[in-house]
């Protein structure tokens, strides 16, 4: 077992607070992803878990045991650093050793341990070598067979691939992936992209200006975000967003009409917001179409992104807006052509004044965590997670 | 992932355009060539010339070729071996001293402390301060068994003052040439500390290393060719100290402070013997080679891993 519980975690630097009150429970086996936006405290927060920024004020626990005073080699953690942080004089059997070594494990055991992990992550020939005669990839094994050797509770990663180029990254992707599969230990993982956090995690944790968003499974993240920040920091490319007039509010559904004069319905739960309110409504580009037969808008063309598999057109409809279009990578649209774009309201998003998400009226079939320790969400459960209250800040955020 | 190191053959670029390039760049790298050979080789080969003669400017008239008498009757001179000797204990004890505490200062200078701009430009100064103000300094208000600082410290307190110049000599030479080159060797290992990575020092802390297993594992590696380098250079420096034994000892007593600097120079100046003074010389450059070439290895055996 090893869990990690952060409660009402905060940190200030000076005068300055970089994380305002975090709660978190990370279960046993999991893989959690911290993503956010650059500077809003992710490797603060990993830093306060390993024990290498003095917590200001709140409790973490690492098993249930309150580890704020506890030095960073005695939590029981292991941390993988952005830069690999090698010893540059030492060999890499050494550099994975070095921890036994210090520990007063004598040479042949602690040998024989490197070559345990080097066999694992396949770097047997190169156990003799010093850092600097390795490539990226080799490098960041090694960071990573360094935290192995330990043999930790958790897994801390700072940005581990980033400065990889991004074939190596996709394969490091899996091969953590797959180290994750055989440990079957908790790991705590930092990202700036997307498709990491998306493919890695049990639950991500999307953070903001030092504050929790939402934490979720990526597809509840994906299907039902939270508010509008992680509705437009979720996915890629960004989600479209529309001011909309409400017009009425059913127990189906509530209907918005669109700058365009056009109005569509869209299945969430009656909540807060009455016929007459301004509201937010969110669509993916994947979920536009163009599509002649019946479309709610008409746009214009302004960019044509081909990626080949796909296309992404920059359409301006009605209203000014600019709105994302995914379609087909045979699409054959052309810069100021006029295309009929089609909204279907079942998997739009509608957001109140407030910029918080109006609860969807049916949960998506995939967006349930895919954790099998955690029970799988109850409705009550869901229902906590709108039911709890916007969190006040009053400090602004910061921009970036 | 495999790690197979593919080799292509080295194609060696063709060598007609490689003449071509460097003959323009000979000849503009000539005239500092030149100046250096001038003077460099001149007065070394005066050096050699001037050792194989017999020449004392008390009696010049009486010059000619002596073949290897001069080197004879040095090597036999006792002297020059106890000058060997003591320029050995000066080099490497004002070594030990600037580079030991050189480190550790530099590790403190590291830390986060109010005030540390202004600590780092006073340990810096003494190097600024001519050797021969220096040892002014030292002889005549720190270190005078009257009038000195340390003697009316120690005689403060009751315990007597030290006549530093005739009982340990040799130390104080070594103390003033510490304090000369302290910041040099501070300055050189604080920009190495500094470039020293801050994520290494994070991950040894979370792999259990304590404050002194840091130093040991992390920042005295990190440092070696800092300290390779500062050797390097202190050593030619100090193999031919004179300012400060000129100042303050001047020599003496006895022989407790002559170096090869300062023997060469009693020979050539007080007795007058050009050719012997010329044969010390000449041994004093073997030597420095020695050394030169110890170190070299050394280092350049540090700055390849
Ligand atoms: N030592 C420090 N002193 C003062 N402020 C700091 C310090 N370290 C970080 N900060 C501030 O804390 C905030 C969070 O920093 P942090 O490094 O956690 O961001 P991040 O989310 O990891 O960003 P990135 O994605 O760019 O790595 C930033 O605004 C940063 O300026
Ligand atoms: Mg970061």
């Amino acid at each position: 077992m090893s869990t990690v519980t952060l409660r009402d975690i905060h940190k200030t630097y000076v005068d300055n607070e970089v994380i305002k009150g975090v709660n978190l429970d990370i279960h046993d086996k999991e893989f959690v992803v911290f993503v956010g936006p650059s500077g809003c405290g992710k490797s603060t927060l990993l830093r306060m878990i390993a024990g290498l920024e003095d917590i200001t004020s709140g409790d973490l626990l690492v098993d249930g045991e309150r580890m704020n005073d506890v030095p960073p080699d005695q939590r029981g953690l292991a941390m993988v650093f952005q830069t690999y942080a090698l010893y540059p004089h030492m060999t890499v059997a050494e550099n994975m050793a070095f921890s036994l070594r210090l520990a007063g494990v004598s040479k042949e055991r602690r040998m024989e341990r490197a070559r345990d992990v080097a066999r694992i992550l396949q770097l047997e020939p190169l156990l003799d070598r010093k850092p600097g005669k390795l490539s990226g990839g080799q490098r960041q094994r090694v960071a990573i067979g360094r935290a192995l050797v330990r043999n930790p509770k958790v897994f801390l990663f700072d940005e581990p691939l980033s400065n990889l180029d991004a074939s190596l990254r996709v394969q490091m992707r899996i091969e953590l992936s797959g180290l994750h599969e055989s440990l079957q230990s908790t790991m705590i993982y930092v990202t700036h992209d997307q498709v990491e956090a998306m493919t890695l995690a049990d639950k991500i944790v999307v953070l903001q200006g030092g504050v929790v968003e939402q934490v979720g499974s990526p597809l509840e993240l994906y299907h039902h975000p939270r508010n509008l920040f992680v509705a437009g920091f979720i996915g890629s490319p960004k989600m479209n967003f529309l001011s909309v007039q409400t017009t009425g509010v059913q127990d189906s559904g509530t209907t918005v009409r669109l700058p365009g004069d056009a109005t569509i319905t869209i299945p969430v739960q009656p909540r807060t917001l009455m016929a007459g309110d301004r509201a937010t409504l969110g669509i993916r580009p994947e979920h536009l179409r163009i599509d002649a037969t019946n479309p709610t808008l008409m746009g214009e063309v302004l960019v044509v992104e081909r990626l080949g598999g796909e296309t992404y057109l920059y359409v301006k409809v009605a209203g000014g807006d600019t709105f994302i279009v995914q379609t087909d990578g045979n699409s054959r649209a052309k810069v100021r052509d006029r295309v009929p774009v089609t909204i279907d309201g079942s998997v739009c998003h509608l957001f109140d004044g407030e910029g918080q998400a109006i609860p969807k009226a049916e949960r998506h079939p995939l967006s349930l965590t895919r954790h099998p320790e955690v029970p799988l969400h109850t409705e009550a459960t869901l229902e906590q997670t709108y039911e709890q209250p916007i969190q006040p800040r009053e400090v602004p955020r910061q921009a970036e | 992932m495999t790690s197979s190191v593919a080799t292509r053959p080295q194609q060696p670029p063709p060598a007609r355009a490689r003449s071509h390039r460097s003959i323009p760049a000979r000849l503009l790298v000539a005239p500092s060539v030149i100046l250096l050979v001038l003077w460099m080789v001149v007065p070394l080969a005066m050096a050699i010339w001037f050792a194989f003669q017999r020449y004392n400017l008390l009696i010049p008239d009486n010059r000619e070729f002596v073949g290897f008498a001069n080197f004879a009757y040095i090597l036999t001179d006792p002297t020059l071996w106890i000058s060997i000797g003591i320029t050995l204990v000066l080099v490497v004890s004002v070594l030990a001293i600037t580079i030991g505490l050189g480190t550790v200062l530099a590790v403190l200078f590291n830390q986060e402390f109010p005030g540390r701009g202004i600590a780092r430009v006073l340990a810096i100064s003494p190097f600024f301060v001519m050797p021969t103000v220096s040892a002014l300094i030292w002889k005549n208000m720190l270190m005078h068994p009257v009038n000195g600082l340390f003697a009316q410290i120690t005689r403060g307190l009751g315990l007597g003052a030290i006549d530093w110049f005739a009982d340990f000599p040799l130390l104080a030479i070594i103390i003033i040439v510490a304090w000369q080159w302290l910041p040099f060797s501070l300055l050189i290992l604080l920009t190495a500390i500094q470039s020293l990575d801050t994520d290494q020092m994070e991950a040894a802390r979370m792999d259990g290393a304590s404050a002194m297993q840091l130093f040991r594992f992390v920042v005295l590696p990190h440092l070696n060719r800092a300290i390779a380098v500062v050797a390097m250079i202190e050593t030619i420096f100090f193999l031919t100290i004179f300012a400060e034994i000129f100042v303050t000892t001047g020599g003496g007593p006895g022989l407790a402070t002559t170096n090869l600097a300062y023997y060469i120079y009693l020979k050539a100046l007080l007795e007058f013997d050009v050719g012997g003074a010329s044969a010390g010389g000449l041994i004093a450059v073997v030597l420095a080679n020695i050394v030169a070439i110890f170190l070299m290895r050394s280092v350049a055996r540090n700055l390849d891993t």
